[in-house]
């Protein structure tokens, strides 16, 4: 493959957000026919290079070259890339579900004169366009009433009625099974013969394995290297080891945990898809917590972690199906959050600013929230217990703000974290099951935060971290679950716990 | 810049949803004197002041529970149609049944609680948009006001009449005032006081900085001379008139409700599903619950103030309660309540109604017909959200700025406070 004329060279890219770095001097390089996997963590700059590429980060916002078809490229907007045939396809599909095939594949660039669409002509093309990517549906279906894999393939049609030459495609089998994944890999192969030239962003390293011809892999926003996977004899190890071989520093505050016994259990919990219903989001998950003990749950996106934790936290996620939480010995039943906050259960979410916080509070409002009774006397909120509260936390967990009057929206990320925390913190939880606790917030305030949970497992809490950094959870945890695809797939021990291990059962659903 | 706000600040305690209050008394104010110097001095009249707060007395009582409604995140557009089938009904009762009227009352507050659960079901635990709902029971108890009433308009008798053309007794000594009314101006200054006391001691409590001894003067001195103005006009009116009872009732549901909303674990719950439901939800509300009582709550309030407006002209008929949902709603708009939710306030919604009230009656008094009114108001309205969504849009809170500007250097204090605590009774329809 190697002797195949280059399509595109991405040279020295950097971009920086205000106080992150997120693409260092990082050099892709893809030949014309073939493809080329992106590898790497999350947060190791996959997504961004692709925005670059694709325009979504215009030209002059980001420093580098992109040479394409032998020419520099400065794309303002996603239209201009797409205008060279560059088209990309993300997680999230960008479909419109009451409308139907044919409008879908020619939305924002409907065949016609003046205004006015040739629906025979757009009829005539959607069909070869079907056919092109194997899908064998009517045209005017609706996209509502094809399955996600259909959709996939509808997403791809429309990039060949952009006229494709290269088409990038973020984790493009993140949501589908394994049939309908196997169906879209065939498929880029055949591409593949025909000419068009593939990225593909994924996290599933035995696809990357399988269908890629080279291998880009990425971490903390550099390129580390690229591997030519036929000459190099590449397998899933050797992409693990790029893709994590780096040292922990010492990130972590030392801690030495005090593990008491088993005080939380979980018992082949079963929670279906709450809008697909024959898909499982758990499939009989058992697992247990300590006190005092730090518990990680690893795994990919989408792998089912949040699904997991939402679904033990008063059933708020999905349809519960079977299973039992066994608390100090005893079965109990949460049915709603109140429940569950009552029974001593905290989930601090992943998306703090959707899941977590009122962004029109206050910040004292917001700390009290989730316990309103315990600064309250018969429904009505004492004031001066509130703000003290609020100010205990201010001071403990150095919040960084002038006043408990302050506005929640107006922090920054970590001092809202903190909040969050906070906030769950003034329930007196027993058990706290935190969803990447550290997301999007800069190093320093991480490392508050790992300080914070720790002093919460030595009051003999027990606590969960889900998290997709492996490094956070090995360095943090004191035990951690690999799930894959809804499957929890290992236990792992600290002292057992290296990246390539946990990678490897993040990834296949062979249980370890 | 920052004098004035750290001033805005301690005058008014509070957070952007309190600045945004602050410019709307600053136009209050400024509508008032703008109408009192256009009309003569009609407009703060004693005679005016009380037929101000009777005829809109009603539409406040929406707006209190409109408030919440929106704040839920939903709207209610039946509110005139409720208030019409309860005064249809009441009415009925109490001439062919000759059912007694605080009975009568009751039973109109009752009906009201289970049009309100009618609606809350559906709105909390089906999940129909409650536009569509309040659109459906607009129709629907507009259509059974009518069919009740074979469309006729059926006269209520003298007690009932009381709750709202009816006023404060005259009792005790000649004074050449109404007593009772001036008891109340002086129950009132006397609510003024204590509450600025006791906000000090909280502050105290908290261990937090309390603001400097002069500018709780100048928060209790204001509205004392607006409240000691205002009863002496309600009290010095034609012999038999007074403050009205619907104005009584109106105050006492004022500081019922801001109490709730604003200090107690139900009302905070209100503010967090309009803000972040799903947020909510995962903090343990009970999201069901709360627009199931939120709903249920503005139909009550809706069928009292029916109740009120049938009293106050006498009899129920065909045609009451028309186009109510507006006036409430825009209320509550112009008070300063967020479209999407989550934000305003109880005395906020009462200035807003207060503005339009006033604007209304201004305009009438100067013999504006009642076409260019509609049109005035329509773009108040306009103008209000517009102000409201640009700031929203820079992502700061400028309307104080951009009102202050020129004034930068007066103090604006002394003539903005009167009506900021929305709260006390007698002071809100004061202030028109």
């Amino acid at each position: 493959m190697s002797d195949a004329p280059v399509l595109l060279e991405m040279r020295g890219i950097t971009k920086e957000f205000p106080g992150v770095k997120a693409l260092s001097d990082v050099n892709l390089v893809v030949r014309k026919g073939e493809i080329h996997a992106i590898a790497g963590e999350n947060g190791a700059g996959k997504s961004t290079l692709m925005k670059v590429l694709s325009g979504v980060y215009p030209y002059g916002s980001y420093t580098g070259q992109i040479i394409y078809q032998g020419a520099e490229c400065r794309f303002s907007d996603i239209r201009a890339s797409e205008q060279a045939g560059i088209v990309i396809i993300h997680q999230e599909l960008a479909l419109v579900p009451g409308m139907s095939i044919t409008e879908n594949i020619f939305l924002g660039n409907e065949p016609g004169r003046g205004g006015v669409i040739d629906w025979k002509a757009a009829n005539r093309q959607a069909l070869e366009l079907l056919a092109r990517v194997g899908l064998q549906e009517d045209p005017d279906t609706l996209i509502k009433d094809i399955g996600v894999g259909k959709q996939q393939l509808v997403e791809i049609a429309k990039a060949f009625a952009k006229n494709v030459k290269l088409l990038i495609l973020d984790e493009p089998t993140a949501a589908l099974n394994e049939t309908d994944s196997q169906h879209l890999l065939d498929l880029l192969r055949g591409f593949k013969q025909r000419g068009v030239t593939s990225i593909i962003i994924s996290h599933k390293l035995n696809e990357i394995a399988q269908i890629a011809d080279s291998i880009t892999i990425l971490r903390d926003g550099r390129t580390i290297e690229t591997l030519d996977v036929k000459a190099d004899g590449v397998d899933e190890d050797r992409i693990v080891r790029g893709m994590v071989g780096r040292e922990l520093h010492s990130r972590f505050p030392d801690h030495t945990p005090t593990i008491g016994e088993v005080f939380f259990e979980v018992r082949d919990w079963t929670v279906r898809h709450p809008i697909s219903p024959d898909r499982l989001v758990a499939k009989g998950s058992s697992f247990t917590v300590r006190r005092g003990e730090i518990v990680g749950f690893a795994g990919l996106m989408g792998a089912g972690r949040t699904e997991l934790a939402m679904s033990l936290f008063g059933r708020s996620y999905g349809t519960y199906v079977s299973g039992q939480i066994i608390k100090d010995g005893k079965e109990i039943v949460l049915r709603s959050v109140s429940d569950a906050i009552r029974h001593g259960l905290a989930y601090v979410s992943e998306d703090r600013k959707s899941l977590g916080l009122n962004l029109l509070d206050d910040i004292k409002t917001s700390i009290v929230s989730a316990k309103l009774a315990k600064v309250s006397r018969r429904g009505v909120v004492d004031p001066v217990a509130e703000h003290r509260a609020a100010e205990g936390y201010r001071t403990s967990l150095r919040i960084k703000t002038p006043t408990v009057d302050e506005g929640v929206g107006k922090l920054s990320g970590g001092n809202q974290q903190k909040v969050v925390l906070a906030k769950w913190m003034f329930t007196d939880p027993d058990l706290l099951i935190l969803d990447e606790p550290t997301r999007g917030i800069d190093v320093g305030a991480k490392y508050e935060i790992y300080g914070i949970i720790q002093q919460l497992a030595d009051q003999g809490k027990g606590v969960i971290v889900i998290s997709s950094e492996l490094p956070e959870l090995i360095g943090l945890c004191d035990r951690i679950y690999t799930v894959f695809e809804g499957t929890i797939t290992g236990c792992v021990e600290r002292r057992d716990a290296d990246p390539e291990r946990l990678m490897k059962q993040m990834t296949s659903a062979k249980k370890a | 810049m920052s004098r004035v706000k750290e001033l805005q600040k301690s005058l008014f305690a509070g957070t952007t949803s309190n600045a945004r209050q602050f410019g709307m008394i600053f136009t209050l104010v400024a509508i008032v004197l703008l109408f009192q110097i256009l009309t003569d001095g009609l407009t703060l009249n004693s005679s005016n002041l009380i037929s101000l707060v009777s005829q809109y007395s009603y539409i406040l009582i929406l707006a209190i529970g409109m408030l919440m409604v929106i704040v839920a995140g939903h709207i209610d557009l039946s509110v005139g149609s409720v208030a019409a089938v309860v005064g249809i009904i009441v009415a009925k009762v109490m001439q062919e049944y000759d059912l007694a009227w605080p009975l009568a009352i009751v039973l109109g507050l009752l009906v009201g609680a289970v049009i309100g659960a009618w609606q809350g079901f559906w709105v909390a635990y089906v999940g129909v948009p409650a536009f569509i709902v309040t659109l459906a029971g607009m129709l629907l108890f507009r259509g059974m006001n009518q069919y009740i009433g074979s469309a006729n308009t059926i006269p209520v008798p003298e007690g009932f009449r009381e709750i709202g053309a009816g006023f404060l007794p005259e009792v005790g000594p000649d004074t050449g005032y109404n007593n009772p009314t001036l008891l109340l101006g002086l129950l009132v200054c006397v609510a003024v006081v204590i509450r600025e006391w006791r906000a000090r001691r909280t502050r105290r409590e908290m261990a937090a900085e309390v603001w400097p001894m002069w500018i709780s003067v100048i928060r209790v001195v204001v509205p004392l001379i607006v409240i000691v103005f205002a009863t002496l006009r309600f009290a010095g009116g034609r012999v038999g008139t007074s403050f009205p009872i619907s104005g009584i009732i109106l105050g006492v549901l004022v500081v019922i409700y801001s109490f709730i909303t604003r200090n107690t674990a139900g009302g905070r719950h209100i503010y967090a599903v309009g803000g972040n439901a799903r947020a909510a939800e995962l903090s343990g509300v009970k999201l069901k619950r709360v627009n199931f009582l939120v709903m249920l709550n503005m139909s009550v309030l809706a069928a009292l103030a029916g109740m009120i407006f049938v009293a106050r002209s006498a009899a129920s008929g065909p045609q009451d309660g028309l186009n109510w949902e507006l006036d409430a709603i825009a209320a509550v708009f112009i008070g300063g309540a967020a479209v999407s939710g989550g934000l305003g306030t109880i005395s906020g919604s009462i200035v807003g109604g207060l503005v339009m009230a006033v604007l209304n009656n201004g305009l009438q008094l100067m013999g504006v017909g009642i076409d260019r009114v509609q049109m005035i108001k329509g773009l108040v309205l306009l103008l209000a959200v517009a102000l409201d969504v640009y700031n929203k849009n820079r992502g700061h809170f400028s309307i104080i700025g951009s009102l202050m500007r020129p004034f930068r250097r007066a103090a604006p204090a002394a003539t903005t406070t009167p009506i900021e605590s929305g709260q006390e009774p007698a002071k809100t329809p004061v202030a028109g």
